[in-house]
């Protein structure tokens, strides 16, 4: 203790010129970088705690059975996927219902041959061009391909550029 | 026995003096050390200014919003008795507690307007100190903590409004959240670290649930206990010198 109050009254030992650090400053430098490597490794494994690792959500792809039920140059709203299965003569795509401004659910108008956003009023084509904003841009388009037995199969997972429709 | 005589002796007890540790409050010291010696009392300043106590000094603003922070905790509490954070749970005990439960609605009623209050009393309470210039030094470090806990007032009032878990609640917390993912590089990831996921569901109102009930609540205690007390490490509130400029 009668060192460390020496050392404390006299300075600090590398301003007294001997060019080394001193014990109290190295134990200081020592209990800093322990307690800053702990704290930020805490930090760390709280936000990874915070992730979750097993979702419990809905399955992002699904099936949208044949492609009869569907009449030529329809929209057809898929209430609990949130998505419009299109029909035109090129073939089939699946446009994302939800709007890309702030995640609202977008609504077909077939009298107004728009689909509209109900929250801020973003207008979209039935292809999901942008007509009108507030919404930074078009509806994405789904992979949509056909399962073996027939049936439409809708992945929310991949995005695909729009044009490229499933022939049936 | 007078009851001014039954008080002297109990004051004289040890119990008394045990827990006030001090004598009658009859000078100026005494008065100062019942301030000074309560750990409730001591964020209170010892003297005020008869100035900052008339009603056009503050309109009590300030006092409102830390009132209805007191009303807002304790008509929650009673509502957790009755509250799950679960879908579809929740939403059902917000129903029973409007039509079930015994003065359930008034408890409810009570929490909801109490909010919109503290929102209303905490923006105009800030609007008033900013124009008495009370964001001057000695007070800019309190007037640094009055925005923060205008900021947790605001999001206690942004995380209560998903709990009852209907459309309203669904769609606002969707559309705000995602006016969070629309942050620089970090906003989807927050969002997921908020949500809990990737859509509004039972992660959410879990989270949303513990952020309103636990952790902003004791954030916002805490900063009202600093905010007292910093008012009387300022020298009281700024009334005086804005009225002496104003002559």
């Amino acid at each position: 203790m009668s060192d460390v109050l020496a050392t404390t009254i006299a300075g600090r030992p590398e301003e007294s010129g001997r060019g080394e650090i001193g014990r109290r400053d190295f134990f200081n430098a020592i209990a800093a970088g322990a307690f800053g490597i702990a704290g930020l490794g805490a930090l760390v494994v709280t936000y990874r705690y915070l992730l979750p690792n097993a979702l419990f959500e809905p399955s992002m792809n699904f099936r949208a059975g044949t492609p009869d039920l569907y009449p030529l140059d329809s929209v057809t709203y898929m209430p609990d996927q949130q998505v419009y299965i299109v029909r035109t003569a090129d073939g089939f795509y699946a446009v994302s219902a939800v709007c890309t401004h702030l995640g609202c659910n977008t609504q077909w108008k077939p009298e107004a041959n728009l689909i509209a956003c109900p929250c801020h009023g973003s207008k979209f084509k039935s292809d999901g061009t942008k007509v009108e904003g507030p919404a930074p841009r078009s509806l994405p388009h789904f992979a949509i391909t056909l399962t073996p037995d027939g049936e439409l199969l809708v992945d929310k997972l991949e995005t695909i550029k729009p044009g490229q429709a499933l022939r049936v | 026995m007078t009851t001014e005589e039954m008080l002297n002796r109990l004051r004289a007890t040890r119990a008394w003096m045990s827990i006030f540790r001090r004598g009658p409050a009859r000078t100026n010291r005494t008065r100062s050390l019942a301030i000074f010696g309560n750990v409730f009392l001591h964020l209170l300043p010892v003297k005020v200014r008869e100035q900052s106590l008339r009603v056009r000094a503050t309109y009590y603003l300030g006092t409102i919003s830390f009132f209805m922070f007191v009303v807002l905790t304790l008509t929650g509490i009673f509502l957790m008795f009755y509250y799950h954070p679960a879908a579809p749970q929740a939403y059902l005990d917000m129903k029973d507690l409007r039509f079930v439960v015994s003065n359930g609605v008034f408890l409810r009623n009570m929490h909801r307007v109490a909010a919109h209050i503290m929102v209303i009393a905490v923006f105009w309470h800030m609007f008033h100190v900013f124009y008495r210039g009370g964001y001057r030094p000695p007070h800019e470090f309190n007037w640094a903590i009055g925005v923060v806990l205008l900021l947790l007032t605001l999001l206690l009032s942004y995380t209560g409004y998903l709990l009852p878990w209907d459309q309203l609640a669904f769609w606002a917390i969707t559309v705000g959240t995602n006016i969070l993912s629309s942050a620089p590089f970090v906003g989807p990831q927050l969002r997921y670290l908020l949500l809990g996921g990737n859509l509004v569901g039972e992660n959410a109102l879990l989270r949303f649930y513990v952020l309103h009930c636990v952790i902003l609540p004791l954030l916002a205690a805490l900063l009202i206990a600093v905010h007292f007390w910093r008012i009387r490490k300022d020298g009281g509130l700024t009334v005086g010198e804005s009225n002496e400029r104003d002559k």
